[in-house]
């Protein structure tokens, strides 16, 4: 009985000995030397995957910033500047600093501004709406609010909003990983700079035919008039395809475009109430509607 | 009687407006002509506004090897190259022409005597269907002197006929094929001497009774074309099921049907390559079925192309009051139409209108995996899989589970108890798939 017990040890632990050493060269030979950074950098990453830096998730984004070590090209939109000055810190580089993006929705045809003409009732998806026809509106270019982007977002930031069925994007929420200007078969949705204090103008239109046409079918189109192209100081207004189109990076947010616009396609979000001078009162803006 | 093997299924027939002859629409004031009516490159439009032009005048020319002509099918005053809404729903480039008179291009040939001997030899023939714009009338629209010019290495042993007319209520195949059956004959006859081919076989389902016997008696006089009776079952008009039924060839994964030797064209398509080479005719009318339950006078109309649909309705009765919707081309695989004033193309079989009561579609549950749409499927390949992978934009996989292979017969979508939208998620995967090959291409 004894022998039995001793010759099982024995052998156990014999083959242990040797197992312990072939293992210890194997080691040996496949090491895998990997940079401590990356994991330094990928546990000041969000964790949140999502792939809005253009790589396959937070790991990758890390491993491939500690690869280049250049930080110009990569950015977390998700972490912000904040996040992006902690790596440079860790990699001993300089972040630039990145003014923080949000995404906008740019058609405003609501139920009560593009009335509908006709009714869908396929597959619940943009993306097939897209394919099939122009629209419940007629729009070709409009939003189909069957919510791919509401989908697409990891976030939660973006509803479909039941009184106008367009999509609302959360100002506090979004991350601006841009997965729902993918999603958006129509590219109605862009990342744009978030502005002072929230406070953005757009053309929210992104309908590129002529403006009777356009009009024919919503009410606030952009017809391509080109008022707000001579009315803009700064020239950040262009005119393309019927479509005027404000960049971001040049509009200094003086709302002079804002009052001349005839059909109201151009929206302003977060800015205080104008103040009504005497001589203006004929141009009074109508209302607009915050989306 | 022969039949495809697999899936498949028995919608209603509804052939409502079978036993009327095709009447003569009278010309609309106004038609709008789209430049792109086939499949391939949108031709190029080689009118001014203003111009006075004549029926059957070139007034598109198709610029690519895969596109087609578009001739003038009335005579007038172009008014305007603008833009309108056809079938697919969105606006399309089209020649807007205010109809004045009926005059006609010196060169066609519109007297009623029936041309047989067939003189053309084949490059003049497969060179005047391209002049003449011919293309596919089954619906497809593919330029037919494509199909005709056989790829190096491939043999044609057979030219099939397409007259199974499978869709619900569309007749205009059928009522082709009992008052025009012997120009379609000769059109044949012309197909084959192109394709280089002895025998032709023109597939009929057996629910048209009168359209074989008549074909039969016809085809006496005509050597090497035979008619064969086919079981009823949908979608046997499509060209892979025909080839089966017929032959019993099977056409492999990915290829054209001239892989086993087999060329397809619908009996229409026969009737028009008649017109084009024998009466000089450019494609400029079609038959239209004009039909539905709660319309007054369902009908067949010979139309000219370009008419907005809503003359074709007004002639058929008027469009009913329960309405719901109005589909070109038949209930599985038409499209609803988002305007009435849409035209009629190269590619409209028919026009049909559904009462509301009939036209929404089944409420929407959740899929409880029974294997239905699996075992009707045409093409033997997995509809709910795919429309699943679609849905969660899995597009390499839709790929290798072969989407590429759906012919979009809606029989998955017929027949799931669950009303899942599967054609639609099977048309979107098709699409998406078939761009990301081409891009892939490109690379």
């Amino acid at each position: 009985m004894n022998e039995t017990i001793l010759f099982a040890v024995i052998s156990l632990s014999a083959i242990g000995v040797i197992s312990a050493v072939i293992l210890y060269f194997v080691a040996q030979k496949f090491k895998v030397i990997e940079d401590p950074r990356i994991d330094i950098v990928n546990e000041k990453l969000p964790g949140a995957n999502c792939g809005g830096c253009g790589l396959a998730g937070c790991r990758a984004f890390a491993e491939e910033l500690v690869k280049t070590g250049d930080l110009s090209k990569l950015n977390c939109p998700v972490g912000g500047s904040d996040t992006m000055k902690e790596i440079a810190a860790v990699l001993g580089l300089v972040a630039e600093e990145k003014d923080p993006m949000i995404a906008v929705v740019r058609c405003n045809g609501s139920r009560a501004n593009a009335p509908q003409k006709v009714s869908y009732e396929g597959a619940s998806s943009c993306a097939f709406a897209h394919y099939l026809s122009a629209g419940e509106s007629g729009c070709p270019n409009g939003c189909l609010g069957l919510g791919d982007c509401v989908v697409s977002c990891k976030f939660d930031a973006i509803y479909i909003s039941e009184e106008t069925g367009l999509p609302v994007v959360s100002d506090e929420k979004c991350v601006a990983c841009g997965a729902c200007v993918t999603a958006c078969p129509r590219s109605i949705i862009e990342l744009r700079k978030k502005g002072k204090k929230d406070r953005r103008i757009f053309v929210s239109c992104v309908n590129t035919e002529k403006g009777g046409p356009a009009k024919k079918n919503c009410s606030v189109a952009c017809i391509g008039c080109g008022k707000c192209v001579k009315e803009c100081p700064y020239e950040a207004i262009t005119l393309v395809n019927n479509l005027a189109y404000i960049d971001y990076d040049k509009c200094r947010l003086c709302r002079k475009c804002e009052p001349v616009c005839p059909t109201g396609a151009i929206l302003e979000l977060n800015f205080p109430p104008r103040k009504e001078k005497a001589g203006d009162a004929e141009k009074t803006p109508e209302p607009v509607v915050a989306g | 009687m022969k039949t495809f093997a697999l899936g498949g299924v028995h919608p209603e027939e509804n052939k409502l407006s079978a036993d009327k002859a095709i009447e003569t629409l009278p010309l609309p004031g106004k038609v709008y002509v789209p430049v792109s009516q086939s499949l391939g490159a949108p031709s190029k439009v080689v009118v001014e506004k203003g111009a006075i032009v004549k029926t059957g005048q070139l007034i598109a020319k198709g610029e690519s090897f895969i596109s087609a002509n578009v001739h003038s099918p009335v005579s007038g005053k172009v008014a305007k190259i603008d833009e309108v809404i056809d079938a697919s729903g969105y606006k399309r480039q089209a020649v807007f022409i205010d109809v004045e008179g009926d005059e006609w291009d010196e060169s066609i040939d519109r007297s009623p005597e029936i041309i047989r001997e067939i003189s053309a030899g084949r490059d003049t023939i497969v060179r005047k269907i391209n002049e003449m714009g011919v293309v596919g009338l089954g619906g497809a629209t593919f330029p037919s002197h494509v199909k005709l010019m056989v790829p190096d290495g491939k043999k044609a042993e057979y030219l099939l006929i397409n007259g199974v007319e499978c869709e619900p209520y569309l007749t205009s195949d059928h009522r082709l094929m009992l008052e025009r059956g012997e120009e379609m004959l000769i059109g044949i006859q012309i197909l084959k001497k192109a394709l280089g081919v002895n025998k032709a076989f023109i597939g009929i389902e057996n629910n048209k009774p009168d359209a074989i016997s008549h074909l039969k008696t016809l085809c006496i006089k005509f050597e090497g074309i035979e008619v064969v009776p086919l079981k009823v079952k949908y979608p046997q008009g499509g060209e892979k099921q025909l080839i089966k039924a017929v032959v019993n060839r099977e056409v492999p994964s990915g290829k054209l049907p001239i892989e086993v030797g087999c060329v397809v064209n619908n009996v229409g398509t026969a009737f028009a390559v008649y017109e084009a080479i024998q009466k000089n005719k450019p494609l400029i009318e079609r038959v239209v079925t004009v039909t539905g339950k709660s319309v007054s006078k369902p009908a067949n109309f010979m139309v000219r192309i370009g008419t907005p649909v809503s003359a074709l309705i007004d002639q058929a009765g008027g469009l009913p009051d329960d309405t719901g919707k109005v589909i070109s081309g038949g209930p599985m695989m038409g499209k609803a139409l988002t305007s009435l004033d849409a035209p009629v193309v190269k590619g409209t079989s028919g026009i049909l209108i559904m009462p509301e009561n009939e036209s929404r579609r089944a409420p929407q549950v959740n899929c409880i995996r029974c294997g239905r749409c699996i075992t009707v499927c045409p093409m033997g390949l997995e509809p709910v899989l795919l429309a699943q992978l679609s849905e969660n934009q899995l597009f390499e996989r839709t790929e290798k589970e072969r989407i590429m292979d759906c012919i979009e017969c809606g029989s998955c979508h017929y027949t799931c108890p669950a009303g899942r939208p599967l054609l639609d998620y099977l048309r979107l995967g098709k699409n998406k798939t078939g761009i990301l090959i081409r891009n892939r291409g490109k690379k």
